[in-house]
């Protein structure tokens, strides 16, 4: 099958389209996607094409939609459900945690939890304190719950199908900045949750990272390129379950590493990471290991704030010449 | 059924309940002294007084329907047909439990039986009960979903939140409130302000109040309410008027409560009442007891089977938190 050029939104709506298509059993829940086609027009043109049985407008009710999407999972359906901010998700930690998360072993390994939430995090618009977190750390922390990152339109399609196929109830973070980004996608390529990618290979250094900030660890790399620098950008694309064998290969290539995201460094995905690679990777190091993430506060909304927050390449850079020095 | 000679109906239907609350009532009798004998390890919190809603609710469901219970659970899993045995070796934490011995006591469930689980969060199992109803409504099965709560969830968000979505989307969702008159150590009116009937009616949902230690009246109750909602009529709430004669958990001495209640509660006994009505009716006093003695024949194989299984395996365990046994 050939590639279409679309935006990484239209991968996802065409994901949702097709399993819709693809599976009887696939229902999507959520606030303003039915009549309104999603805050982010994710779920655009689906009530007309599937009907308000399977498409379904919910109440502001966060904590009971993913509890309800429990519940129908448990009873034959797949449940997508989107949540309009991932800083809403707070809002339905119970039915995530306490009920999603556990309810295969709790119950003995009878039956499985087969729901994807979907949630846009990330901040760069100025949306402030509470719409622009990225909080798919908290989640990745819990056993039971896979966490899933697409950083372009290709895996934004294929991991969203690998997601509502998957038995086991997936988070499937996306971003809100990534949106707009336009890719091929090819519909006849499949993805497997938990395998990263290299996406730029090179020898001198591992950047790995995931989401939009795979995109700044590519320029950052283009410009140490121009040093003569070659470094390797991993995008993990799952952070739960994360690569560790790809991460460990490229580090025994390049013997440094740096971990770049967009959320929060303390207690983050970099921390796990780092503490793996240190752990496993030791003889391998040549320096080292670093974390490029945000400061220890809230996202700020001036603009000029914000951007001062927010992780950019010149960070990257920085550390990356720190571990090569 | 067929009506024996000389027996009004009102007995035949009384007997199954009867033997329904009989084995609930001496299971957590049972329990009750596994658990002072330190055999039963964790916490539990039993419905003794309660048990005619469970008999009665369980008595008015399908084969398709499901339901979603509380920590306080036990009765509406067996008057569903919970295996026995399969529920001790849970809740003595065996190989062989119903959750390999992983769930316990608030977590017993069996999906087999549309049972999705008791639960350890007050008031979670409204919610996903819900969306068990809206699984219904969209696979068409017929089926009923019932979500069992207590008094003390009516302070939680989400059964507010589950009421107005039930509402709108006209669900099969039959909620079924025990209303025990405690929330844990507090009484219930020092805990809502409000009363559901109010609530219901706040949201245009049809409510039934009941008298929670009649296991007849419960059981019409509940089938005229399940009747109505599998005719397409919208969510329908049961409000059962009952006593917890235990405390919140095994164990607590219940300082908080006075003696003139604990005796109210012990007179209205709705084992007691069942089977004064049963005798009254003309059933047989041996007929009665011949069913208790079953029930603990069948009690004393399930616990001698559950000291006698295995403990359960931890590698089985792990591997059982993702379907296909990813682990990070």
């Amino acid at each position: 099958m050939s590639a279409t050029e679309m935006r990484y939104v239209q991968a996802v709506a065409q994901a949702l389209h097709d399993s819709l298509q693809a599976d009887d059993s696939v229902v999507l829940l959520g606030e303003d996607i039915a009549h309104a086609g999603g805050s982010f027009k994710a779920t655009r043109g689906l009530l007309e094409s599937f009907g308000p049985q399977r498409v379904r407008d919910t109440p502001i009710s966060e904590a009971t939609i993913v509890s309800a999407a429990v519940g129908a999972a448990l009873s034959g359906l797949k449940p997508v459900v989107e949540i309009m901010f991932m800083d809403f998700v707070t809002l339905a930690m119970d039915a995530l945690v306490n009920q999603a998360a556990k309810a295969r072993f709790m119950f003995g390994g009878q039956g499985s939890v087969p729901l994807v939430l979907r949630t846009p995090h990330g901040g760069g618009l100025s949306a402030g304190p509470q719409h622009s977190q990225c909080l798919e750390a908290w989640l990745a922390h819990v056993p039971g719950l896979k966490v899933v990152v697409p950083s372009d339109p290709q895996d934004a399609y294929s991991l969203l199908r690998a997601a509502i196929a998957d038995p086991d109830p997936v988070i499937f973070v996306e971003h809100k900045g990534l949106y707009a980004r336009k890719g091929p996608v090819d519909t006849g390529i499949a993805a497997a949750i938990g395998q990263a990618r290299i996406v730029r290979p090179g020898r001198d250094l591992t950047l790995v990272s995931y989401g939009a900030t795979v995109a700044t660890c590519l320029q950052a790399a283009q410009t140490l390129a121009a040093d003569g620098v070659e470094v390797e950008v991993i995008d993990l694309r799952s952070i739960q379950p994360w690569d560790r064998a790809t991460v460990l290969a490229s580090l025994a290539r390049t013997h440094r590493a740096v971990v770049v995201h967009e959320a929060v460094q303390a207690f983050g995905v970099g921390a796990e990471i780092v503490a793996t690679l240190a752990d496993e990777g030791f003889d391998e190091l040549d320096a080292p290991l670093l974390r490029v993430a945000a400061p220890f506060m809230p996202v700020p909304f001036a603009t000029s704030l914000e951007r001062a927050y927010a992780v950019d390449a010149e960070a990257v850079i920085a550390a990356a010449r720190k571990t090569l020095s | 059924m067929p009506t024996r000679k000389n027996t009004p109906p009102a007995a035949d239907r009384l007997l199954p309940l009867y033997r329904t609350m009989r084995l609930v009532r001496q299971v957590e009798q049972a329990l009750s002294k596994l658990f002072a004998d330190g055999e039963v390890p964790g916490f539990i919190h039993l419905s003794i007084g309660q048990e005619a809603i469970a008999a009665g609710v369980a008595s008015a469901l399908q084969a398709q329907d499901s339901l979603a219970t509380t920590h306080r659970g036990h009765g509406h899993v067996l008057a569903r047909g919970m295996a026995v045995e399969g529920f001790f070796k849970e809740i003595m934490g065996r190989d062989g439990g119903l959750c390999r011995g992983r769930g316990g006591s608030m977590h017993v469930a069996d999906l087999s039986l549309g049972i999705l689980g008791a639960n350890g969060i007050v008031g979670a199992g409204i919610p996903i009960a819900l969306g068990s109803a809206v699984a219904h409504q969209v696979r068409q099965t017929g089926g009923v979903a019932v979500a069992y709560f207590g008094d003390g969830a009516m302070a939680e968000g989400v059964l507010h939140e589950a009421l107005n979505l039930a509402a709108l989307w006209r669900l099969p969702l039959l909620l079924v409130c025990e209303n025990n008159g405690w929330s844990e150590f507090s009484p219930t009116s020092r805990q809502f302000a409000a009363k559901l009937q109010a609530l219901a009616a706040a949201f245009g949902i049809g409510y039934d109040p009941v008298d929670g230690n009649d296991a007849l009246a419960v059981a019409d109750a509940a089938l005229s309410a399940t009747a109505a909602l599998r005719a397409g009529d919208g969510p329908r709430v049961l409000e059962c008027v009952t006593h917890r004669v235990r405390g919140h958990f095994e164990g607590d001495p219940q300082k908080y409560r006075d003696a003139d209640e604990l005796q109210a509660a012990a007179e209205r006994d709705p084992l007691a009442r069942a089977r004064a009505a049963l005798l009254h009716a003309g059933t047989k006093a041996d007929a009665i007891e011949r069913i208790d003695a079953e029930v603990a024949v069948r009690i004393d194989a399930a616990i001698a089977a559950a000291r006698a299984d295995k403990l359960p395996s931890f590698a089985a365990a792990i591997a059982d938190v993702y379907t296909r046994g990813v682990a990070a």
